[in-house]
């Protein structure tokens, strides 16, 4: 199909959702008003059960199940993103240390905030895992930043440096261990907010470094077999 | 009208929709897929928005205050993460598929083989 023909016809089936769209969403009751029946029900509960932030009470104690799917898809996406980005026999890895990439590249300011930040990032991260019960936050979020945290020392101009603080085999362990131990908890103990946030912190935090790890490999040390 | 607020969504949507099938590249097109589902990420906090309320987590405020729907906001929490793993998922199969055919034009693309 031409791409005049693709978007002829994305815009018929656009104008048709758009009606549709238009139609439901005048149905809905009105923007800011009383009636939430579902939140109402979920307030008293978190309350009983001494969980301040109600969005973490719900995700791991109210609809924990559900959270256990989600924390699945996560493990699968990033299994396959590992799966996906593995050298295949035409190509060859090279080691990490074996181009000189950045370093003298990056400005002295850039690679000392790198450096400086690395630990305050940590911090942070560890800090909204440990308090997602109590403040805004939780393990997803902190899982993030734990994940990118480490990868201002690629930031830094030091791809080596990187690639020898993250030793991919412990992350994987990690990754299946946090996943595992989250099943545990979702079956069998579902309410202890704190230990889901920090085993979901943990898996969280691995699998962004996993996937990232191999979009580097990908970037910098992959290439045809010479 | 005060139901024009749930507007902003559609109209996200339909951004984002445009972008991909206008798209000629398929990082590109990952983008727009990202935008087009962070409107469901406004239509569901817009559905859980009430007026004169504070954020839903009760370590310094009163139990008895009005706070916005927590449901959507946990609902939107697994939302990002799922949008997250999806579009880092799309774009290892960009590198793949740009490795393997030289070009990550949906149009030079159409074909099974090289």
């Amino acid at each position: 199909m031409s791409p005049r023909g693709r978007l002829i016809v994305g815009l018929f089936g656009a104008t048709g959702l758009a009606v549709l769209f238009t139609l439901a969403a005048l149905g809905l009751p009105g923007f800011g008003g009383t009636s939430h029946p579902y939140g109402q029900r979920t307030l008293p509960n978190a309350i009983a059960r001494h969980t301040p932030n109600v969005v973490s009470s719900i995700n791991f104690d109210q609809r924990a199940f559900d959270t256990l799917g989600e924390e699945l898809i996560l493990m699968a996406s990033a299994l396959a993103a590992v799966v996906i980005l593995r050298t295949v026999r035409a190509e060859q890895e090279d080691a990490a240390g074996e181009h000189s990439y950045g370093r003298a590249q990056v400005y002295d300011a850039l690679r000392l905030t790198g450096y400086l930040l690395l630990p305050v990032t940590l911090m942070t991260g560890v800090y909204i895992v440990a308090h997602g019960y109590l403040s805004p936050g939780g393990g997803f979020q902190g899982g993030v930043i734990l994940g990118s945290a480490i990868h201002l020392i690629y930031l830094s101009g030091d791809y080596p440096a990187l690639a020898r603080i993250r030793p991919i085999p412990a992350f994987e362990a990690g990754e299946a261990l946090a996943a595992g131990a989250f099943v545990v908890l979702a079956l069998g103990f579902a309410g202890q907010v704190k230990a889901m946030n920090a085993v979901v912190g943990l898996e969280v935090g691995c699998a962004v470094v996993l996937a990232l790890a191999k979009f580097f490999e990908q970037a910098l040390l992959v290439r045809k077999q010479t | 009208m005060s139901q024009l607020p749930y507007l902003v969504p559609g109209w996200i949507l339909l951004i984002g929709v445009y972008g991909i099938v206008t798209s000629r590249n398929l990082v590109h097109a990952v983008v727009c897929l990202s935008v087009a589902q962070s409107a469901t990420y406004v239509l569901l906090l817009s559905v859980g928005y009430q007026r004169k309320a504070t954020a839903p987590v009760f370590s310094d405020i009163k139990p008895t205050r009005n706070v916005v729907d927590p449901l959507v906001q946990a609902m939107t929490l697994t939302d990002i993460v799922v949008g997250a793993t999806a579009t880092a998922l799309l774009l290892a199969l960009t590198v793949q598929v740009a490795k393997r055919r030289g070009t990550v034009d949906p149009d030079e693309l159409r074909s099974l083989e090289p």
